[in-house]
């Protein structure tokens, strides 16, 4: 739901329901870093009622793309941490593995630590 | 202290600074801007200076665009086990790293005991205590393999898993402890059949029933390698003593963790920024033997520079806890500094046990990104 002017798109005010901290800070954040914006930020009038608002003030352009390129530009830093971070945990495994492997190689003489995968 | 980025540096000159390069913040700024100070009294330059222009004024650019998180994002896995892992995330922002915690303890959907239906309970633990005690039982199954079950739905085999739990101590026996091995998986369904209270129902009309199974759910394949049984077979659920049972049929359904805490998938997950131990002036001999005995993790070690003299070097700053002991005194302030590192996190995330600690973290950055596409569906 979005309160805005008629003849001003460039300032709004999002109103979104069922929603609290969790996607309003990070969304708060994207914001911020992109440089069409001058001025945003988010509250949550009643902690009982799931609310939240973003409040989004621009240079000059509508600030109904400018939140959809936010949101948008935090969908590909969460696909990006999420491709980052499973490429990590194969490595580990495999590095752990590897590991495993010398131990189990090296040492003849029944070595009590089991390496756990 | 916390003076505005541009305002009252406009007398500084970066042309006066040697070896400064065009397009770079001066030392003190990148101190500021990077890393939170943690002073004797309480710690300074927390919040994270986001705002896109912040340092317009001397020609740098803030804003993180989407390619420079990309070069610049690691993740290292510290520890990883069954239960339990320990990664860093090196580049992001708190404000991400917060919602991504917030989602792993409040947003992941599990199974979890809801709906109890207790025939006989001749304990002395109550229906109700029992009932809750019963929720808090972390149940071995892919929660993903599940839908919701709403108010309108029936129960089937699609969105309950039903127990049943039968245990009597018989009279002249010793008390027995019920744990949670007892409790049985029923695939077939719930076997117990409603009461009705019409008097003058027709005795040939079927019985009404509490689940509507389509098939047994031993016919999906995941369950016939790995039944459904709780986590860990010995949580203590109640104590029977001699004549004393208890007979009953648990429903378990999908929920997250913000309706009920029992649907939390983790027993916890935190995270804190990495700490940063600096010596500003070189610490030797005796001052460099107090200070590595004040530390209570070891974070300092001393090396030794020949001709009897030693030095104070930071072996483990990882491990430091910001006790601020280093720092307590008077004059150790000017030597040590303490300070974190703005956007490097150290997560740990410990699981119930339903899903892998791995798995559990993919999923949760999925549901930030179905989150911020239904804000994009919204305003579309």
């Amino acid at each position: 739901m979005e309160h805005g002017s008629f003849t001003d798109n460039s300032v709004a005010t999002f109103s979104l329901t069922d929603e609290d901290h969790t996607i309003a800070n990070a969304v708060r954040f994207t914001l911020n870093q992109d440089p069409r914006v001058t001025f945003c930020g988010y509250s949550i009038s009643h902690p009982l009622e799931a609310r939240v608002n973003i409040r989004v003030e621009t240079t000059g352009g509508p600030a109904r793309e400018v939140l959809k390129d936010a949101c948008q530009n935090l969908m590909l830093m969460c696909r990006h941490v999420r491709c980052t971070f499973d490429k990590a945990v194969e490595d580990f495994k495999a590095s752990n593995a590897v590991k495993a492997m010398k131990i189990d190689s090296q040492d003849s003489s029944g070595d009590d630590s089991e390496e756990s995968e | 202290m916390a003076e505005g980025a541009g305002e009252e540096k406009k007398k500084f000159s970066i042309w006066d600074l040697p070896d400064v390069p065009m397009g770079q913040l001066p030392p003190h700024l990148e101190l500021q801007r990077s890393r939170v100070s943690c002073n004797k009294d309480a710690p300074i330059h927390t919040e994270s200076i986001q705002y896109s222009g912040a340092y317009a004024s001397m020609g740098i650019d803030n804003s993180s665009r989407l390619d420079l998180f990309s070069n610049n994002f690691r993740v290292e896995v510290v520890r990883l086990n069954e239960d339990d892992i320990e990664f860093d995330m090196i580049g992001i922002d708190a404000a991400i790293a917060n919602s991504f915690r917030r989602i792993l303890i409040a947003e992941l959907p599990t199974m979890a005991i809801e709906k109890v239906l207790i025939a006989n309970n001749t304990s002395i633990i109550q229906d109700e205590v029992l009932a809750h005690r019963l929720g808090l039982v972390p149940i071995r199954v892919d929660p993903r393999l599940f839908d919701y079950l709403s108010e309108n739905d029936q129960p089937n085999e699609k969105n309950t898993i039903v127990f049943k739990l039968h245990v009597q101590c018989k009279r002249g026996s010793p008390r027995i402890t019920v744990k949670s091995d007892a409790l049985k998986w029923l695939p077939n369904g719930s076997e117990l059949v409603k009461e009705t209270r019409n008097a003058t129902s027709d005795s040939s009309s079927k019985p009404e029933i509490y689940t509507y199974f389509g098939c047994s759910q031993e016919t999906v394949p995941e369950f016939v390698k790995n039944p459904i049984i709780p986590k860990y077979p010995d949580i203590i659920i109640a104590k029977l003593g001699p004549g004393q049972e208890i007979e009953l049929e648990a429903h378990a359904v999908k929920g997250i963790g913000k309706t009920h805490a029992k649907w939390s998938p983790v027993a916890t997950a935190w995270y804190r920024m990495l700490p940063e131990v600096v010596l500003l002036e070189d610490i030797e001999d005796d001052l460099a033997e107090e200070l590595k005995s004040k530390c209570p993790v070891n974070v300092f070690d001393i090396e030794d520079l020949g001709k009897g003299r030693r030095r104070a070097t930071v072996a483990r700053p990882r491990a430091c806890t910001l006790c601020r002991e280093c720092i307590r005194g008077d004059d150790w302030e000017k030597r040590v500094a303490l300070r974190r590192v703005k956007d490097h996190f150290i997560f740990t995330i410990e699981s119930t046990g339903a899903l892998p600690p791995e798995v559990l973290f993919t999923e949760a950055v999925k549901i930030l990104e179905d989150k911020c596409e239904r804000v994009i569906t919204e305003l579309s």
